[in-house]
């Protein structure tokens, strides 16, 4: 059934059930699975078979899945989808800011799954994301990467400095999410990591120029308790 | 027939009295008329047997003065160690008290029962240690002379004429098991004083001529025996009692002691003590103070307290009267405490001062009915009349009263002054006086001079006043009476005017100096009134443990000004320092061992007591009824200000109020927890049935459809089994959203939620509600409107969209399809608003509150609703940001739930673009 070319997927989780379910579900939509049921056997099939993405559960019996992700990261650069338990939001955070990129919370549907497995596949095939020619499209929104130039529709956005240097971090990872800290960092330097309240502000200015409405976002996404992610 | 049954008070008496007997270890004293009689040696010889009959017997301290025979008994019994003190250079062996109660025999030896501790034991006297061995359930064997009786002691002074210092409480032995007389008579035991079996023999002599006299011997051996056989006799009529042979005393009879400040006063309460006992009566000890007597010197007033306790000691009932008139208070008392017998000292005026001015003991034989008054002759007065300082008495006391000093300094201070005011006054007179003289007769002239004097009396009392009244009298003699500027009085009947005007002022003086002490007795009662009402009234308004320590350490402070503390015990009993807050008069460094003795025996201790006075504080057991609650430690600045009779009764009311108090807040405390833990099972109740109810529905969906998709061979078509796989998919998500509701209710009940609080734009939170509600919310028209330049709010985004979350999920439940959402918010000058409207059918009148209950549903049981979890969710998480939330039906239709966050924090600053 699996061609050689079909991407492969090491799925880390202790519940048979959920395995299961990944299985079939990503099966059916030509993915090769692998399965671990503990952290340490995890870590050697992502060492033995090579995938092209991890779907790890923060949860397991063995090992915290933040250490899980840290050894894989020592070698790897392969994305990781991360699988965690509502109200966690400090634990997503610590696995993303590890090097995760991406979760998911339980209880998801495939078709959630399936958008994270091809936004974190693409990225690592094309990275950084640029698009063709370095310009980012998704319906109205337009960015130039190249000539620093930002479009809705036809009409062209004047964006301050600091606007513009956070539109492009989220553009470069488009589709992916990033922590506060992580955007921080990116744009005001390390030394800004605790004035979350600028990023909200510059987030909330780049909605009003960008968004046709603020409160019903299309293209910035807030990620609640984690951070933001530009949609694609 | 009838008064042959034994009076049930009485039988419960004694069936409480046997109670504790069986509790309480037995007391054998073996008893003799002097030292030398073989008391030790009897004391070890039973004890031997004791051993031989395989009994658990011990040695706890026996001396054995050198007597080899004694010494041989020893042998072979088990020794307790004794405690070595070093007292001023040489060891002192004293009895280890905790060793014994450690070690716990059934029986122990325990020599010289009158023995005097010394300094750095836990009691003053072996005697309380003995108690404590008897509480402790353990048998004593002890050995006693009949000198050291404290009731006798008096007689015993007398007719030997050495006073003994060493006393026993009566009680002690009078609630002992057993009397063993140990009997010898004088002759032998002369003989074995000059054989050197007693003394060494260089003492034998001394003591022969001193204290062993023959005739001295012959009344000592006469008052043991006589004392041994009222102990038969009491025993006897305790064996009648018990067996209801009769009744065999009039339980009515009751003996009132009435003491004065003077040296007759000790004896009048042993004699009281004695007759007392012989009579089987209660009694009580009475000190009437008058307002002459206030005026005593300190010295004074503290000896007749001594004597008080005393009383006490010897166990009576003292009470402290304070009126105007003695014998007048006597026969009021004692007609209200019905009392039958009077002992009163004789009387003191003699011949025309008593006839002219009375006295108690006349006005008691013409008043007193029904009493019988027993009048108690004086010793001739000898070496003085001071019984101030007997070491015997003061042994209680480690060192004169302190504050004394001060207080007689500044009381000498205030007299001088009044002195030099009297003499002012009377200059002022004189020179008013002078400018009257020629046109004002004499007798108005004397008037200015005794209105100095009545100045002089209320302000400075007697003294001052009496001395204004000679001087004024003098010099009105020298100045004004002719011939002038001599004392002499040409015309006789200005010495009847000179006598007279003495006369007017002294009686002025008495009267006005009266009044004065009264009113202050009256201020003083006034004081102690308002004091104990201030504190009750405070300690009522404590609500917490806490708050009533508080205002017990301060109320305590400011009366007695003691630094104080009250400690209480932990679970296990064990007295612990008070964590928390210090309070500012709260006392540092009690002995926690001393508050555990305390706690454990539910008496007093420290300073003035009888358990360990070396202790600076006083600890005072805190108790209600039977229930122990902790213990108070004094320390005393001015052991008068505590242990004076009317300040000792203020303290142990203000301790009684504040057990209530302390009892009030536990039960208090009680009750609430009792409340909360019947909410708690209330609610668990619910949750049970909720989610019996609210899982089970989406489980039978489930169940069922997936079991109808597993059928082999069905005749399901593909459009069949996706809306199977839909309603499988939908009721699990129904699920799933009633699980977390019930999970954030539970972390928001147990109190673990901490919120992470960070600026946030309110646009940012309702645009991540939209989104996540995206789908749900399709079909219908959601209108948000916000006031242009919204500040942002320092709060929990999580949590807030949740409460977003929730009133929408309640929106999409409870209003039609179609019917349109608008999501408000306004700010006025602390806070925010932000309402969620919707255009459905409204929330039922007065349920306005009802709908944030937890597991309140207004359809009860509906397909439709939730856990009911969802609006208790919000209010938890809104009150948790100190704001509000509240529904109300818009008069335009529909309902609106609105939430008020405060903006209480100062926006924070925006970084500047470069």
């Amino acid at each position: 059934m699996s061609s050689s070319n079909s991407p492969v997927i090491v799925v880390i989780e202790d519940d048979p059930a959920i395995r299961l379910f990944l299985r079939t579900g990503l099966g059916a939509h030509g993915f090769k699975v692998f399965e671990a049921d503990t952290g340490k056997q995890g870590i050697i099939e992502a060492g033995v078979r090579k995938p092209d993405l991890i779907i790890l559960d923060l949860g397991l019996p063995d090992m915290d899945g933040v250490e899980v992700i840290k050894t894989i990261r020592a070698w790897s650069v392969m994305p990781i989808i991360i699988l965690s338990a509502r109200s966690g939001e400090q634990h997503k955070i610590d696995a993303l800011d590890a090097g995760a990129d991406d979760y998911l919370t339980k209880p998801f549907g495939l078709g959630e799954l399936l958008a994270r497995i091809r936004v974190a596949l693409r990225h690592s095939v094309n990275s950084p994301e640029q698009g063709e020619n370095g310009v980012f499209t998704n319906g109205a929104l337009k960015v130039d990467l190249l000539n620093r130039q930002v479009f809705v529709g036809d009409r062209e956005i004047h964006l301050t400095k600091i606007q513009y240097r956070l539109l492009s971090v989220l553009v470069k990872n488009a589709g992916k999410v990033l922590t506060h800290q992580h955007l921080l960092k990116e744009v005001w330097g390390p030394s800004y990591s605790d004035n979350s309240h600028y990023l909200r502000i510059y987030m909330s200015q780049l909605r009003q120029k960008l968004e046709t409405d603020p409160t019903q976002p299309e293209y910035l996404l807030t990620e609640s308790g984690v951070g933001y992610r530009l949609k694609v | 027939m009838n008064n042959e049954r034994p009076d049930p008070d009485e039988l419960l008496a004694r069936v409480e009295r046997e109670q504790t007997r069986a509790s309480r270890g037995r007391l054998k004293i073996f008893f003799g008329a002097a030292a030398g009689v073989g008391k030790t040696y009897a004391m070890l010889l039973a004890a031997r047997e004791r051993r031989a009959e395989n009994i658990d017997i011990i040695v706890g301290l026996v001396e054995t003065h050198g007597r080899k025979e004694t010494a041989v008994l020893i042998e072979g019994l088990e020794v307790l160690p004794p405690k070595l003190i070093e007292y001023r250079g040489t060891t002192l062996r004293e009895f280890d008290l905790d060793k014994a109660l450690k070690r716990k025999p059934s029986v122990i030896v325990v020599d010289e029962l009158a023995h005097t501790n010394a300094q750095g034991c836990r009691h003053p006297k072996r005697w309380q240690d003995i108690e404590e061995l008897l509480e402790a359930g353990i048998d004593v064997y002890t050995a006693l002379n009949v000198q050291h009786l404290e009731s006798l002691n008096d007689d015993i002074g007398q007719i030997t004429g050495i006073q003994v210092w060493e006393t026993v409480p009566d009680t002690v032995f009078e609630e002992a098991n057993e009397i063993e007389l140990v009997d010898l008579p004088p002759d032998e035991l002369l003989d074995r004083l000059k054989d050197g079996k007693v003394y060494l023999p260089q003492q034998a002599q001394e003591a022969i001529r001193h204290f062993f006299r023959k005739g001295n011997l012959i009344a000592l051996r006469e008052l043991a025996l006589r004392q041994t056989a009222n102990r038969v006799d009491a025993q006897m009529l305790d064996y009648r009692e018990d067996n209801a042979i009769r009744q065999v005393w009039q339980v009515s009879e009751r003996i009132m002691v009435c003491i004065g400040p003077n040296a007759l006063a000790e004896r009048l309460v042993r004699a009281g003590k004695r007759f007392a006992t012989s009579l089987r009566a209660q009694w009580l000890v009475v000190y009437v103070e008058t307002p002459e007597l206030q005026r005593l010197p300190a010295e004074k007033r503290d000896s007749v307290l001594r004597i008080l306790r005393l009383g006490e000691k010897l166990g009576a009932e003292t009470v402290t009267l304070s009126a105007p008139d003695m014998s007048s208070a006597i026969i009021k008392f004692s007609n209200d405490r019905n009392v039958t017998k009077i002992v009163i000292g004789k009387p003191t005026r003699r011949g025309f001062k008593r006839f002219l001015l009375g006295s108690v003991v006349d006005s008691l034989i013409s008043d007193a009915h029904n009493i019988n008054l027993y009048l108690l002759g004086s010793p001739r007065p000898e070496k003085g009349d001071d019984i101030s300082d007997r070491s015997g008495l003061s042994l209680y006391r480690k060192k004169p009263l302190p504050g004394l000093g001060v207080r007689l300094s500044s009381w000498q201070k205030n007299r001088t002054l009044g002195y030099v005011w009297a003499f002012a006054v009377v200059v002022a007179s004189t020179a008013l006086t002078y400018m009257m003289f020629g046109r004002f007769e004499l007798a108005n002239m004397i008037m200015v001079f005794l209105l100095g004097v009545v100045f002089i009396a209320t302000r400075f009392g007697r003294g001052p006043s009496i001395f204004a009244s000679f001087l004024g009298v003098a010099i009105f003699d020298f100045l004004f009476v002719k011939p002038y500027l001599s004392f002499t009085v040409a015309d006789s009947q200005y010495l009847v005017t000179l006598l007279a005007m003495l006369t007017v002022a002294m009686l002025i003086s008495n009267l006005m100096a009266n009044v004065r002490s009264q009113a202050k007795v009256a201020g003083h009662r006034e004081r102690r009134a308002t004091v104990l009402y201030a504190m009750s009234r405070d300690l009522t308004a404590s609500q917490s443990e806490d708050e009533i320590v508080r205002t017990a350490v301060h109320h305590l402070y400011s009366e007695f000004g003691s630094q104080n503390v009250i400690l209480f015990p932990d679970a296990n009993g064990r007295i612990t320092y008070p964590k928390g807050q210090a309070i500012p008069e709260s006392l540092h460094g009690a002995d926690l061992s001393v508050a555990q003795w305390v706690m454990d025996h539910n008496e007093i201790a420290g300073q003035g007591t009888n358990t360990l006075p070396g202790t600076e504080a006083i600890y005072f057991p805190l108790c209600n009824k039977e229930t122990m609650l902790g213990v108070l430690v004094l320390l005393p600045v001015n052991l008068r200000r505590v242990y004076l009779p009317e300040q000792r009764k203020l303290l142990e009311t203000f301790l009684g109020q504040i057990a209530q108090a302390l009892i009030r807040v536990k039960l208090t405390e009680q009750t609430k927890k009792v409340q909360v833990e019947m909410e708690a099972e209330r609610l668990r109740n619910m949750l049970l049935s909720s989610i019996s109810h609210d899982l089970r529905t989406p489980l039978t969906t489930i169940v069922g459809s997936a079991s109808t998709l597993m059928e082999e061979n069905s005749a399901l078509n593909s459009g069949d089994k996706l809306e199977l796989s839909r309603s499988i998919y939908d009721e699990a998500q129904r699920m799933s959203s009633l699980i977390n509701n019930i999970l954030d209710m539970a972390r928001l009940d147990a109190g673990t939620i901490e919120l992470n609080k960070q600026w946030v734009p309110l646009e940012e939170i309702i645009g991540t509600v939209l989104t996540c509600l995206q789908k749900r919310l399709e079909n219908r028209q959601v209108t948000v409107k916000l006031p242009p330049g919204m500040p942002m709010v320092y709060v929990d985004a999580v949590m807030i969209e949740q409460v977003l979350i929730n009133l929408l999920e309640n929106v999409l439940r409870y209003t039609p399809g179609k019917s349109p959402v608008e999501i408000m918010a306004e700010v006025s000058s602390a806070k925010m608003e932000i309402s969620v409207a919707d255009r459905g059918p409204g929330i039922p009148s007065g349920l306005e509150n009802k709908l944030f209950e937890k597991f309140y549903r207004v359809h009860n049981e509906a397909a439709q609703s939730g856990v009911g979890l969802g609006l208790a969710i919000c209010r938890a998480i809104i009150e948790a940001h100190g704001g509000s939330i509240q529904a109300k039906n818009r008069p335009t239709g529909g309902a609106v739930f609105s939430f008020m966050i405060p903006l209480d924090h100062a926006q924070p600053e925006m970084g500047e673009e470069e």
